[in-house]
C-alpha cells in the first residue's frame, strides 16, 4: 500500500498509449451500459459545461492537446479508465464495488476507450 | 494492511466472514486486499504510512434484515464493525473506519428511495442513496419540492445529515440533522428501533411529528456509534415561486459589525430565508493571486492594517466587504423582502446594493447550466474545483482534510477569529487556505462555520507536519473559545477533548451510554472520541 499512489502514476504512464486491448468490438448492450454508467457516476465531473472539475483539470492539463471532456478523447484504454475508477487520482476518490461493479466498470470502460484505435505493435 | 479485527482469532474471523456471507450473499463480502483497499480514505493525512487506518473486510446487507443479522454475527465473535452510507465524506474520513481492522458495514446497496410526499413536503430514505438519486426521483415525477443540498452531491442525505452537514437554501433546511423526521436505527445488539411516531404502528406521521412521546433520542445517533440507521425521514422545503439574490456590499472594516447584526436580524426574522454569503472583494476573487500591490501590502510584516487596505480598496473601486442574499417565496413577496432588506442595510453609510440572478421554478436547463446549481436545488460535484489542477494550480492536491470551527454570529467574532486562525497558521505553519481574511464558509441559521482546507500531500513528512499543526491549531483555537463542529478521525479525539466542561463531564456520559448499549464495543470503535470501555486508554 505505501506509495501506491506513485506506483499508480507509474503504471498509467505505462497503459495511455497501450490500447492493444481494444481488440474486442463492443456491442450495441456494452456502450449502452457504458454510456449509463459514464452519465451516473462521471459525468458530473467529466462532462461538458461549467463546473465540472475533471474537465477543467483535463483541459489544465493539456492545454487543448488532448480534448477535455472524456467522452471526446480517442486515446484512453480500458485498463486506464479502470485504474483510475479503482485507484483514484488526485482528488478524484476511489470507487467501490458497490459503487461501481465490476461490469459496471467493464461497460464503462468499453464506452470511453469505444473511439481509441488499436495500435499495431502495441 | 491488518488481516484481522483487532482482539479476533484468524479461525473466528473465518468463520464470522462466513456467516457474514450466509448473510447477505457471498458476493457482498469482500475480503481480498484488491477489493478491501477499495475502502481506503481516498483523502487520508496518512496517505502512504503505517498508521494509515484500514479496514479488514467489508459486508454489504441490502435489507434491513440483513444488517440485524450482520450484526448479530458481529456481536457474537466481537467483531469491530463500521457503517458508512455513501462513504463519500471525504474530508471528514470518507469510507474508512476510525479503528484499523474493523470490517466496514458498507450501505451502500440499501439505495431506495422510499417515499418524497409533495403536500407535506417530507421525504423517508435509506442510507445508500445520494442527493444525486433523491433529485432524480424527485425530477422524473415531477414532484413540487426543492432539496437542500450540501456540495457535494454524491454524499447521501442520511450520512451527512448524521456527521451535521449543512445545506444552501432556507434556514430550516441548511441544518440537516437539524431538519430530518424520523429514525429507523439498528443498534449494535441487532434490535431495530423506530424513533419518534415510528413507534406507534399505525401512525401516519413519521416524517410530520419528531418527538413521540418521553425522551427524544435521535441525537444519539449523530456522530456517534449508537446505532446503524437504516431509514431516515427529512423535511422539504415546497417547491417555491421563485428565487431571488442580491448582494450588499459596505466600504469600511468596521462596517462588517452593523452588517451581520442586519443580517442576523434579517435572516432570523425571517426576511431573507436563503443562505448568506459574506465576502471580502477588497481581497479580490477567491481562487486568483492577489495583486502586486496588494500582495505587497498583505505580506508586510504585521500584515496590512484595516486602513490601508480600506484606502487599496477606494483606489481600486473595491468594496471592503459584500454580503449575498437569497430569497425564496412568491416573486412579490420576494421582492418585497429584498426591498425591506435594502432598506434595513442602508443604516450602514455606503451601502451599496446589486440584484443578483432570479429565476421561477422551475428552472430551465440553461438557467440550471448557468446557476450556483446547488442553491436551486440542483446537486452537483463543482466545490471539487478546490485542489484540482487549474489555470490557477498546476499542481491538483490529493485530497484535504477540513478544519471547521464553529464561530459566533457576530462581526466582531469573525475579526477575532480572523486573527486567531491567523497567527495560528503563522505559529504553527499549518496552511490554512482561505486567503488573508477567512470568512464563513457555511452558515447554519444560527452559527458561521468558517472551513479551512488543508491539503493531502504525496510526501509523508509534509502530512506529518500538518497532523500535528492540526492538532495544535485544535488546541490555541479552543482556547479561545473555537472549536470545530466535524473533524476527521485522526483528529476525532482532539476535537472532542475540547468540549471539556465539568472534566469531559459530556464524553463520560457518551461512554456510559456506550457501555450499556454496546457491551462488546463492537460498532465504530473511537467515532467522535467514543471509545469502548477496553480501548479508552488509546484515547488522545
Amino acid at each position: 500500500m505505501i506509495g501506491s499512489r506513485i506506483q499508480r502514476a507509474v503504471l498509467l504512464g505505462s497503459l495511455a498509449f497501450a490500447p492493444a486491448a481494444l481488440a474486442q468490438t463492443p456491442t450495441d448492450a456494452q456502450l449502452k451500459k457504458g454510456q449509463e454508467v459514464y452519465q451516473y457516476w462521471c459525468w458530473n465531473c467529466h462532462g461538458g459545461g461549467t463546473g465540472k472539475p475533471g474537465t477543467e483539470a483535463l483541459q489544465a492539463k493539456y492545454n487543448g492537446t488532448r480534448p477535455a471532456d472524456l467522452e471526446q478523447r480517442t486515446d484512453l484504454a480500458p485498463a486506464v479508465i479502470k485504474t483510475f475508477v479503482r485507484k483514484g487520482v488526485s482528488i478524484m476518490p476511489i470507487f467501490r464495488k458497490t459503487e461501481i461493479s465490476d461490469a459496471e466498470l467493464d461497460a464503462l470502460a468499453v464506452y470511453l476507450a469505444r473511439n481509441t484505435k488499436a495500435k499495431s505493435g502495441n | 494492511m491488518p488481516k484481522l479485527p483487532p482482539g479476533l482469532s484468524s479461525k473466528d474471523f473465518q468463520e464470522a466472514i462466513r456467516q457474514f456471507e450466509a448473510a447477505v450473499g457471498k458476493q457482498w463480502v469482500f475480503t481480498s486486499d484488491e477489493d478491501v483497499a477499495l475502502y481506503r480514505d481516498s483523502y487520508s493525512v496518512f496517505l502512504g504510512e503505517p498508521e494509515e487506518i484500514v479496514a479488514s473486510a467489508a459486508v454489504a446487507p441490502d435489507t434491513v434484515e440483513q444488517v440485524q443479522k450482520v450484526m448479530k454475527i458481529a456481536n457474537t465473535f466481537k467483531v469491530a464493525m463500521f457503517p458508512i452510507s455513501t462513504g463519500k465524506n471525504l474530508g471528514y474520513g470518507g469510507s474508512a473506519p476510525n479503528l484499523s481492522g474493523s470490517v466496514v458495514l458498507d450501505l451502500k446497496r440499501m439505495n431506495r428511495v422510499l417515499e418524497v410526499d409533495d403536500k407535506r413536503h417530507f421525504a423517508l430514505v435509506e442510507p445508500g442513496v445520494s442527493y444525486f438519486d433523491l433529485y432524480r426521483y424527485v425530477h422524473e415525477r415531477g414532484l413540487k419540492v426543492l432539496l437542500d443540498l450540501p456540495d457535494p452531491g454524491w454524499g447521501s442525505p442520511v450520512g451527512n445529515s448524521l456527521d451535521h452537514g449543512v445545506g444552501y437554501s432556507t434556514g430550516e433546511m441548511r441544518d440537516h440533522f437539524g431538519s430530518h423526521c424520523g429514525m429507523e436505527v439498528v443498534l449494535p445488539n441487532g434490535e431495530l428501533i423506530r424513533t419518534g411516531m415510528g413507534a406507534v404502528p399505525n401512525a401516519k406521521t413519521w416524517q410530520d411529528y419528531r418527538y413521540g412521546a418521553g425522551p427524544y433520542v435521535d441525537g444519539m445517533f449523530s456522530q456517534s456509534n449508537f446505532g446503524v440507521v437504516t431509514k431516515m425521514g427529512f423535511w422539504l422545503n415546497p417547491q417555491p415561486d421563485a428565487y431571488l439574490s442580491g448582494t450588499v456590499t459596505v466600504s469600511k472594516h468596521q462596517d462588517l459589525i452593523p452588517l451581520v447584526d442586519t443580517l442576523n436580524y434579517l435572516e432570523n426574522s425571517g426576511i431573507t430565508n436563503g443562505m448568506p454569503q459574506l465576502g471580502s472583494p477588497v481581497y479580490g476573487g477567491p481562487f486568483a493571486p492577489p495583486d502586486p500591490e496588494l500582495g505587497a501590502l498583505i505580506g508586510k510584516p504585521g500584515g496590512a492594517t484595516p486602513a490601508e487596505l480600506e484606502q487599496y480598496a477606494a483606489r481600486k473601486g473595491r468594496a471592503y466587504w459584500s454580503c449575498g442574499l437569497q430569497f425564496y417565496g412568491p416573486e412579490k413577496v420576494i421582492a418585497a423582502q429584498w426591498e425591506y432588506a435594502r432598506e434595513k442595510f442602508s443604516s450602514i453609510p455606503g451601502a451599496k446594493f446589486e440584484e443578483g440572478p432570479s429565476y421561477k421554478f422551475p428552472l430551465t436547463p440553461d438557467q440550471i447550466e448557468k446557476s450556483h446549481k446547488v442553491t436551486v436545488g440542483v446537486p452537483d460535484l463543482s466545490i471539487f474545483m478546490i485542489g484540482a489542477r487549474s489555470p490557477f494550480n498546476a499542481n491538483p492536491s490529493h485530497g484535504h482534510v477540513w478544519f471547521s470551527p464553529i464561530v459566533p454570529r457576530t462581526g466582531q467574532a469573525i475579526l477575532d477569529a480572523q486573527k486567531v486562525f491567523t497567527d495560528a497558521s503563522r505559529e504553527t505553519g499549518l496552511p490554512l487556505l482561505a486567503g488573508p481574511a477567512p470568512l464563513p464558509s457555511t452558515y447554519y441559521k444560527r452559527a458561521f462555520i468558517f472551513i479551512f482546507g488543508i491539503m493531502v500531500s504525496t510526501d509523508p513528512a509534509v502530512n506529518k507536519r500538518n497532523r500535528e499543526a492540526f492538532k495544535r491549531v485544535i488546541k490555541i483555537a479552543a482556547e479561545k473559545g473555537l472549536v470545530e463542529y466535524r473533524t476527521p478521525p485522526a483528529f476525532q479525539d482532539d476535537v472532542v477533548a475540547t468540549y471539556s466542561f465539568n472534566n469531559h463531564s459530556l464524553l463520560r456520559f457518551h461512554e456510559a451510554i456506550k457501555d450499556a448499549i454496546d457491551p462488546n464495543g463492537i460498532l465504530a470503535a473511537g467515532r467522535y472520541g467514543i471509545w469502548p470501555k477496553g480501548m479508552r486508554a488509546k484515547r488522545a
